[in-house]
């Protein structure tokens, strides 16, 4: 059999698996897993396959980090995350910093000033009352620097046992932008990728934080507020900003895959422009994880169309926290769905979803 | 980062892109096996073949651990860790590997107390952490991890830790490189020899290869420089028409291997007379067992296990796959049956199995243009 045979045959099962993955996953499991939870391949599965199909909204199948609803012509965005981290704290934040940073970051991401917050607190009987006051004291100092209220509440205690210190959950709420012209849809070829600094600090961090490696590094989560980050592109990316992401949960690899789809254009990143900080990377060497799929928990991705993407890095690059934001790659046509890397080394690969769980409970 | 940049520079990969270009007889097809899967993933990782010229073929061999665990040893594990007051440990890839009815993170999800560790260390401190409870070590790898099990054996042994028992699984290279070289339908030109594997036995048990089946080996390390010059290697053996074992990577690995080390195992482990194999079947003298010094700590000693010899799937083609006579896409239920979410079979769930490593990396055909 000739090469050229075998590279045509090769091309239609890769064809084929290509349509099988472009269908909505169903979800077939028995039970849940940890898979389900870690933002990869099975979380996917869950939200396609059993949450979106019985709630059927036009705005849940945007698949943004926020819903949108339309009250009286006021455009607001509604976003809601539980908070399950383990530690509770870490070098860089705690608990409560993510509560608050992760909701206000799923609206601003959206292009919505954060404007409130609800708390609603799961503790476990037996929690240190030092431990909460500190959280509490988090919680009012990173809504203070947010510039967002915490304007309701709940509270539940579960058995000793039951719950692990304590879980929180925040809804945050904020006015769409009129700048803001963003949707998950809207990618077009052509479009810059960028990313607003150094990535995979939050995940390596809690990592180290277990105590599980013998490992010892100067690594910080990277928790705080994007709405700076996300006004500065909405100044200067205007139209041409096309949409942003908060890259938490499966890191910014997640991001590129969920909107590769969601906009059926390739991505393609070089590898060589992402930044990483030196003690990320050594740390991800060492424990064989790609960076790429560390969870950050003050980075966002921003599409922007070619004419506004200079305009838009410089304006992001001059917001504090955000001086290595960096251009990481570019969007194409084809293949559809697919996110491409040139390597460093100068071969490319696909960049897929995660199948496994490297790293439950980073938040 | 310091001395690993170094070896994934970009600019010295093309110049021995260029070099293996020029060494290659172009009328030649050259087919070489990596045994490692430590090199199947840095291959698809930084799209090694990328810099290689069309009639230069990897081909993926065995040496991927949790890839050749068979489904009934799963089904083994399963049960200890649902036994009475059992701590069940093993690595992260282990727990998504099918057994005939579920895998271990299916078996924690319905209670049983599975945990991930990274090293065997982390079980011993386990145990040490609860005395009350039986921690058990699913122990896995060639000769890259057997001397750490050992090592901890040894400790656990010295410190008088009675709750600490290891479920053996380790494997030993050669065995199934004579079976591979054996098979009939086996057309090769030469190896990519383990590296990690290679620290601890050194490169010497190798020498059967040129000398008893006329092909080259060279041992190789994990990074992509490593790699295209190791290929270059075999191209100049094949070329000056030499055949022997050569170590490229001979800043990590003594051709004598790790004394130390194989004292250690020799100590701890004894070979079983037979081990069966995920996909190749039973190979005689292939796997290691603890030894009678250390009957106490062995899990298969203590604990009942059904012991019974899984059938694989009848679609799963694993075993052509470990064997290199097919690439991963020409198993039959590749990529739509068997994705690494919903394995059938072991290749697809480590990441260093081949039909893991071609469908996260390299699922795009390597002439395929992007627009």
């Amino acid at each position: 059999m000739s090469e050229g045979l075998v590279s045509g045959r090769e091309q239609r099962i890769l064809e084929i698996i290509e349509t099988t993955r472009s269908k909505r996953p169903r979800f077939k499991d028995s039970q849940v897993t940890m898979s389900h939870g870690a933002g990869g391949k099975a979380t996917q599965t869950l939200i396609e396959g059993l949450f979106a199909p019985a709630f059927a909204s036009e705005s849940l199948d945007q698949m943004g980090d926020a819903g949108v609803v339309e009250i009286e012509g006021l455009r607001l965005a509604l976003t809601t995350d539980s908070f399950v981290v383990k530690p509770i704290r870490f070098p860089g934040g705690s608990i409560g910093d993510l509560a608050v940073n992760g909701t206000v970051n799923d609206l601003a991401v959206a292009g919505a000033r954060p404007a409130a917050l609800s708390l609603s607190l799961i503790l476990e009987e037996g929690l240190d009352a030092e431990e909460l006051r500190a959280e509490v004291r988090a919680i009012a100092a990173a809504a203070e620097v947010a510039g967002v209220e915490v304007i309701t509440g709940d509270t539940k205690v579960v058995e000793r046992g039951h719950a692990d210190k304590m879980y929180i959950c925040t809804t945050g709420v904020g006015q769409i932008d009129p700048r803001a012209r963003l949707s998950t849809a809207a990618i077009e070829p052509g479009d810059k990728i960028i990313v607003s600094g150094s990535i995979g600090a939050h995940g390596t961090a809690i990592m180290l934080a277990r105590g599980e490696f013998e490992l010892d590094a100067d690594i910080e989560s990277d928790t705080c507020s994007l709405w700076p980050a996300a006004d500065a592109l909405l100044e200067a990316g205007g139209a041409g900003l096309r949409c942003m992401r908060d890259a938490t949960r499966g890191g910014v690899a997640t991001v590129l895959n969920e909107l590769a789809r969601a906009s059926q254009v390739t991505m393609v990143v070089r590898e060589a422009d992402v930044p990483v900080d030196a003690a990320v990377m050594g740390a991800s060497e060492l424990l064989g994880i790609d960076p790429m799929y560390v969870a950050n928990e003050g980075k966002l991705v921003a599409f922007v169309a070619p004419g506004q993407a200079d305009g838009a890095l410089a304006a992001l690059r001059s917001v504090p926290g955000c001086e290595e934001a960096a251009e990481i790659g570019e969007v194409k046509t084809e293949p559809p769905g697919m996110v491409l890397v040139e390597t460093a080394f100068g071969g490319r690969r696909v960049m897929d979803l995660l199948a496994g769980d490297p790293l439950p409970r980073i938040c | 980062m310091k001395f690993v940049d170094e070896f994934r520079d970009a600019e010295l990969g093309r110049v021995l892109a260029g070099e293996i270009l020029a060494a290659v007889d172009p009328e030649r097809h050259y087919k070489l096996m990596e045994v490692c899967g430590g090199h199947t993933h840095s291959i698809y990782k930084y799209g090694v073949d990328d810099l290689l010229p069309d009639n230069v073929e990897l081909v993926h061999g065995p040496g991927c651990p949790v890839c050749v665990i068979p489904m009934g040893r799963v089904d083994d594990g399963i049960a200890i860790a649902r036994a009475e007051n059992v701590i069940f440990t093993c690595f992260g890839d282990m727990m998504r590997v099918p057994g005939s009815e579920q895998s271990l993170l299916e078996a924690k999800a319905e209670g049983a107390d599975v945990r991930m560790v990274y090293s065997p260390l982390d079980a011993l401190r386990l145990a040490k952490a609860n005395p009350d409870r039986d921690v058990v070590f699913f122990a896995l790898g060639f000769e890259t991890t057997a001397p750490s099990t050992a090592l901890t054996m040894k400790r656990a042994k010295a410190e008088g830790v009675s709750n600490f028992f290891c479920m053996c699984n380790h494997v030993t290279i050669v065995p199934p490189l004579r079976a591979l070289l054996d098979s009939p339908d086996l057309r090769l030109d030469g190896f990519i020899g383990p590296g990690h594997v290679s620290t601890v036995v050194g490169a010497r048990p190798f020498e059967f290869i040129p000398a008893d089946y006329g092909k080259p080996v060279v041992i190789s390390g994990f990074e992509p420089l490593d790699i295209l010059q190791s290929a270059l290697m075999i191209i100049n053996q094949l070329e000056g028409e030499r055949c022997e074992v050569e170590n490229q990577y001979t800043r990590v690995v003594p051709y004598e291997g790790n004394l130390r080390a194989l004292e250690v195992m020799a100590e701890v482990f004894e070979l079983r007379p037979h081990f069966e194999w995920r996909g190749l079947g039973f190979i005689s003298q292939s796997a290691l067992r603890l030894s009678d010094a250390y009957a106490e700590f062995d899990a298969e000693r203590r604990y009942e296990t059904p012991g019974v010899r899984v059938a694989d799937p009848k679609a799963c083609q694993c075993g052509e796959v470990l064997k290199g006579v097919i690439k991963p896409w020409e198993c039959k239920v590749f990529g739509t049956a068997c994705t690494p979410e919903h394995a059938i079979g072991t290749c697809m769930v480590s990441p260093e199995g081949a039909c893991a490593a071609y469908y996260n990396y390299g699922r795009f055909a390597r002439d395929r243009e992007v627009v």
